[in-house]
């Protein structure tokens, strides 16, 4: 049987990068202006995952105590990404830190209470980075969306308001709207796959040389943690978010009633 | 009578510089008061406070003497009731709307038919829609009725009808406060006129 695991060497990678430039061409053909984004991100993922490769595999031999470190490290980048995308959100990058925090123990927490996984580094570090990537799309989601929305329909907020509905209540048609949002993509996905895609985790046991029943299964795992993480994140970046966008006494904060 | 709002040296910050700075007034507790003035001197900054959809920066609102800060929110919202310019319809019927309870009596009240109960709020006219608005406001038993240029977006005809609504309501022992843009509404409708200028 074929493996790929160690047959790939770095000669392999910059060959592959013909296919960025392909992604170029696409770009400047139809004046996407994305060029400049691919070149960075291209340096960017070469030089990060360089360095993650290092950095786990300190961690794996012997040092899995400096696993807390590293998941501290992607759950502040990803708090900042969340966060910067969702800047309109007063105090953002706490929200999502906040909601990806919770999300990121709560599913580790879930899947080792229940001896699903061993709590080691070399499980524990790839699955959290998983939710945490799922999740950190989800809650930026849900908090621009819930923050779009809320502005766009201020006049309807407030005649709730108004009526003396609380800030939750006033919300809660948009709250939940957003949350479907920060939900819909992991859910579709879920009800796919197999169908559609031969999932990130599957394929690179598959790929690595396992086989294929063994693969699912840690596949359907994943799955579920991914969908369980994301919820979890979801409810509650919908939930700060609310709080960041009214005040105390219920109104709409400024920066929102004044948007246009 | 009293008085049932007193801005005491009001001040309320926009994005550049105050909108309302200084502004001190009081609203009877009788009749309908009408706050005219030139566009942008701040007249829906003014009536935005007497719910608290909005807070002063500087300087307080006093609600029978005392600091609107010092009431429930929620239940000063109830007490002090407020319709916008432009009618704002829930999803549902017009008796979704119009929340749990029996109102019967409320839309004959605002001079629509009670008939029209069933039917989808989406689907009214602007000026029944604005009536609802109105049934809504009343259905929760208010002491006050804040109104934000309730006429502006209506046609002639639904217009007089609010009119004549908003002066039954008062005779009926409400407080109203509105906002007009339109200086004839306000002497014939208003019992006080509060001029605001810069």
């Amino acid at each position: 049987m074929t493996d790929l695991s160690g047959a790939i060497g770095y000669p392999d990678v910059a060959l592959a990068v013909v296919l960025v430039v392909v992604g170029a061409a696409v770009s400047r053909f139809r004046r996407l202006d994305l060029e400049r984004d691919m070149l960075v991100a291209t340096v960017r993922s070469f030089a990060q995952l360089l360095a993650i490769g290092y950095v786990l595999a300190f961690v794996f031999d012997g040092n899995g105590g400096f696993s807390a470190g590293v998941l501290v490290v992607m759950v502040t980048t990803a708090s900042l990404t969340a966060g910067r995308r969702a800047r309109r959100v007063p105090g953002a990058p706490v929200v999502a830190g906040v909601a990806l925090t919770a999300a990121t123990l709560g599913t580790l927490g879930v899947l080792a209470a229940l001896r699903i996984v061993p709590v080691e580094a070399r499980t524990i570090v790839p699955l959290g980075s998983m939710v945490l990537s799922n999740a950190m799309a989800s809650v930026s989601l849900v908090m621009t969306r819930l923050r779009d929305d809320l502005a766009a329909h201020r006049r309807e907020v407030e005649a709730r308001l108004s009526l003396g509905h609380t800030s939750h209540q006033a919300s809660l048609p948009w709250h939940r709207g957003a949350l479907r949002t920060g939900m819909l993509p992991i859910v579709d996905t879920t009800k796919v796959v197999g169908l559609v895609a031969l999932p990130g985790a599957m394929t690179g046991m598959i790929l690595a040389g396992a086989e294929p029943l063994e693969a699912i299964r840690l596949q359907l795992v994943v799955m579920y943690m991914l969908l369980g993480g994301n919820a979890f994140a979801a409810l509650v970046a919908g939930e700060l978010t609310v709080r960041r966008l009214f005040t105390r006494d219920h109104q709409l904060v400024r920066s929102l009633r004044r948007a246009s | 009578m009293g008085d049932r709002f007193e801005y005491v040296d009001v001040r309320v910050d926009g994005d550049d510089g105050p909108i309302v700075e200084g502004f001190s007034a009081r609203i009877a507790a009788e009749g309908v008061t009408a706050i005219v003035g030139a566009s942008g001197v701040g007249k829906t900054t003014l009536l935005r406070l007497l719910n608290r959809l909005d807070d002063p920066d500087a300087g307080t609102v006093l609600l029978d003497g005392r600091d609107l800060r010092s009431y429930d929110v929620l239940a000063l919202r109830r007490r002090v009731q407020f319709v916008g310019q432009v009618p704002v319809t829930f999803p549902g019927t017009v008796a979704d709307n119009l929340g749990p309870g029996d109102h019967a009596g409320l839309l004959p009240r605002v001079g629509l038919a009670a008939s029209i109960a069933g039917r989808e709020a989406d689907r009214l006219s602007i000026g029944e829609a604005q009536r609802m608005c109105l049934a809504r406001a009343l259905a929760l038993g208010p002491e006050v009725l804040v109104l934000d240029e309730p006429t502006s977006a209506l046609d002639p005809a639904s217009k007089v009808g609010i009119e004549e609504l908003v002066a039954s309501l008062s005779i009926g022992g409400l407080t109203v406060v509105m906002v007009s843009h339109d200086p004839r509404q306000a002497s014939h409708l208003a019992d006080h006129v509060l001029e605001v200028g810069r």
